[in-house]
């Protein structure tokens, strides 16, 4: 409020605002500031991982093999002597690599059809939107595992697999949105004036269109996350003996008798990332949702 | 009534074809060729093409297509390279396991989803609302097939209360049946009981707040008869749609689940298909569930039509 008399332009004042409503409402929120916690601990184990002082996850210790948790190794060791924790800290990569970059890929298909058949409409709207439907019918995970089977198990395909299978959703929320956007005043007045489409897509459909396609994104990161461990557990996705929480789980449960601790702490990894990626997307549609100001 | 219907069948039928091609070039697009794994050790050339005559792999891809759709729309999807069975007769075997399993974690996800997303929407703002939704997240955020894993732990190996792998037909012990497949359908329903709980509750908040149900408190009405009776009736669907709707969710649950507690159904025959190279049935059991997602579609389509009286009329 006590900006009011600054001398600055209207657009910025109300950009401005806006802003600083959403970060307001988002820190409001406790459980999505939580989520953000969550995310941000995990990603920086991830990037850290290399200079923290545990032993190499590959190391094999056979003098120590399915050792319970001790002042040596804090969470164990596994069935060929690998500290599990060390395993668990690098495999944070993998999975939040896998979340990030299969919703990157989808992403960057997603959104630019979802555009085109939204703005443009006719034929290409209804081929991209049959499309889509078809997709949509393949349930998420019998397709990403087909994908993962036919290109072949390693990481980088299971990202692929994951990332194709999680475009339709991006396609049909983007193709929504911008058939909403697209009867706006504002965008009639820039076709009337004449901009190029080029332009009048990227600078007044594309930024009004994001911030739904921002909550999806965090959301379906989360998913991804699960779907890159089921793959890792099914043996389609990181191969040994790289480690991922999906895959420590696959050997886990072979030793459960013997060796609680190596199925308990991956679980709960996946657990805690996952929520932290839910929450913090539950806390940006709250606070992103015109409805809720 | 009938003319809604067919024109959702007619919409559902380029889906399939498309579908049906995606399937198709699944196979074709991509890298690897499944008869290397019947040539045997050797390879030999004349070996493989043979097998190639015989799959009929030199037709024209379109004319590999059209015999493959064609004979998929008589039921007939192709033998399986590693058994030789016609891969629809393995998921005819296979089918009954994997409804079993559905139907009653169904039942689970109904069961505890439905009265907690009532009871949170009533309660809205207060420490019920609140815990019914952080274990909903929660419940979303758990991997199923660690849960299963965890329950393994407990309830197999620590306490010795149920069984923790294998499947016994209903019809050969029916009790038998039902305990073996207790913590399977309790694992998987708890994942959709979340998502069930958080539709129930949004579409309990909307009818909640509307003017039928002030006006029905405002009669003097019991809150009992309120909730049940004018809230919940009206609330049921979008409920009764996303149980069509979970479909999708329920069929690639079974997936992991059935690998954990090693139940011979759909899910289990997918992943040793795919270990196994065995397209056929990869690309069978693909198609069979989209078609049979496409057909919940529709069901969900013509329910929301049955119980929403306001349609009917036109």
């Amino acid at each position: 409020m006590n900006d009011a008399s600054a001398p600055v332009s209207a657009d910025a004042t109300l950009g401005g605002a806006s802003e600083n409503r959403v970060w307001k409402k988002f820190r409001a929120h406790r459980s999505a500031l939580l989520g953000g916690i969550l995310v941000v601990f995990f990603i920086l184990i991830a990037i850290l991982a290399p200079i923290l002082p545990i032993p190499d996850p590959a190391a094999t210790d056979w003098g120590a093999v399915r050792k319970a948790p001790s002042a040596a190794h804090w969470m164990g060791t596994d069935e060929i002597g690998r500290d599990v924790l060390s395993r668990l800290v690098w495999g944070a990569q993998a999975s939040l690599l896998a979340g990030v970059v299969s919703v990157g890929i989808a992403l960057a298909l997603g959104v630019p059809l979802g555009i085109l058949a939204g703005y443009f409409g006719g034929w290409i709207d209804a081929v991209i939107s049959r499309c889509t439907e078809a997709l949509l019918a393949a349930p998420f995970l019998i397709l990403a595992i087909a994908l993962a089977a036919f290109l072949g198990p390693s990481l980088t395909n299971a990202m692929i697999a994951i990332g194709i299978s999680a475009t339709p959703i991006f396609i049909r929320l983007t193709r929504g949105q911008v058939l909403n956007v697209r009867s706006e005043d504002y965008v009639d007045s820039a076709l009337a004036i004449g901009l190029p489409t080029p332009k009048i897509l990227r600078r007044y459909i594309l930024p009004n269109v994001l911030p739904p396609i921002l909550v999806q994104a965090t959301l379906t990161i989360a998913t991804a996350i699960i779907a890159e461990a089921s793959l890792s557990f099914l043996g389609l996705g990181q191969q040994a003996p790289a480690p991922s929480w999906g895959s420590m789980l696959n050997t886990a449960k072979n030793f459960l008798n013997q060796a609680p601790w190596m199925a308990l702490w991956p679980g709960i990894s996946i657990f805690l990332v996952v929520l932290g990626f839910n929450l913090l997307g539950d806390g940006l549609r709250d606070a992103l949702d015109p409805r809720e100001q | 009534m009938l003319l809604f219907l067919m024109r959702r069948i007619l919409i559902a039928v380029p889906t399939i074809i498309l579908i049906s091609i995606f399937v198709f070039a699944l196979q074709k697009l991509l890298p690897g060729d499944p008869l290397l794994v019947l040539a045997g050790e050797e390879r030999d050339p004349a070996v493989l093409e043979l097998l190639r005559e015989k799959y009929r792999l030199n037709d024209p891809i379109h004319v590999q297509y059209f015999t493959w759709i064609t004979n998929a729309l008589q039921g007939d999807l192709g033998i399986s390279l590693r058994t030789n069975q016609p891969v629809t007769e393995l998921m005819l075997q296979k089918l009954p396991v994997t409804l079993q399993l559905a139907a009653m974690s169904m039942i689970f996800a109904l069961v505890i989803g439905v009265p907690a997303g009532i009871l949170s929407a009533y309660r809205k703002g207060t420490l019920t609302d609140y815990v019914a939704n952080v274990v909903a997240l929660s419940g979303l955020s758990i991997p199923n097939f660690w849960l299963g894993i965890m329950l393994i732990l407990l309830v197999s190996v620590k306490w010795q209360l149920l069984p923790a792998s294998g499947y016994v037909p209903l019809s050969e012990d029916f009790g038998q049946s039902i305990r073996t497949m207790l913590m399977p359908s309790f694992v998987l329903g708890t994942a959709l009981a979340a998502t069930m709980m958080r539709h129930t509750r949004s579409a309990m908040l909307g009818v909640l707040s509307a003017d039928y149900v002030r006006t029905a408190r405002a009669k003097g009405l019991s809150e009992r008869s309120v909730v049940l009776k004018h809230a919940f009736r009206n609330a049921l669907t979008p409920i009764v749609t996303l149980t069509a709707l979970l479909f999708g969710e329920l069929v690639a649950g079974a997936v992991l689940t059935e690998q954990i507690f090693t139940i011979p159904g759909f899910g289990k025959m997918v992943v040793d298909a795919v270990f196994n190279r065995d397209y056929a049935v990869v690309q069978g059991i693909v198609l069979v569930t989209a078609v049979g997602f496409i057909l919940m579609n529709l069901l969900a389509d013509v329910l929301y039509f049955i119980l929403n009286p306001r349609l009917r009329g036109q």
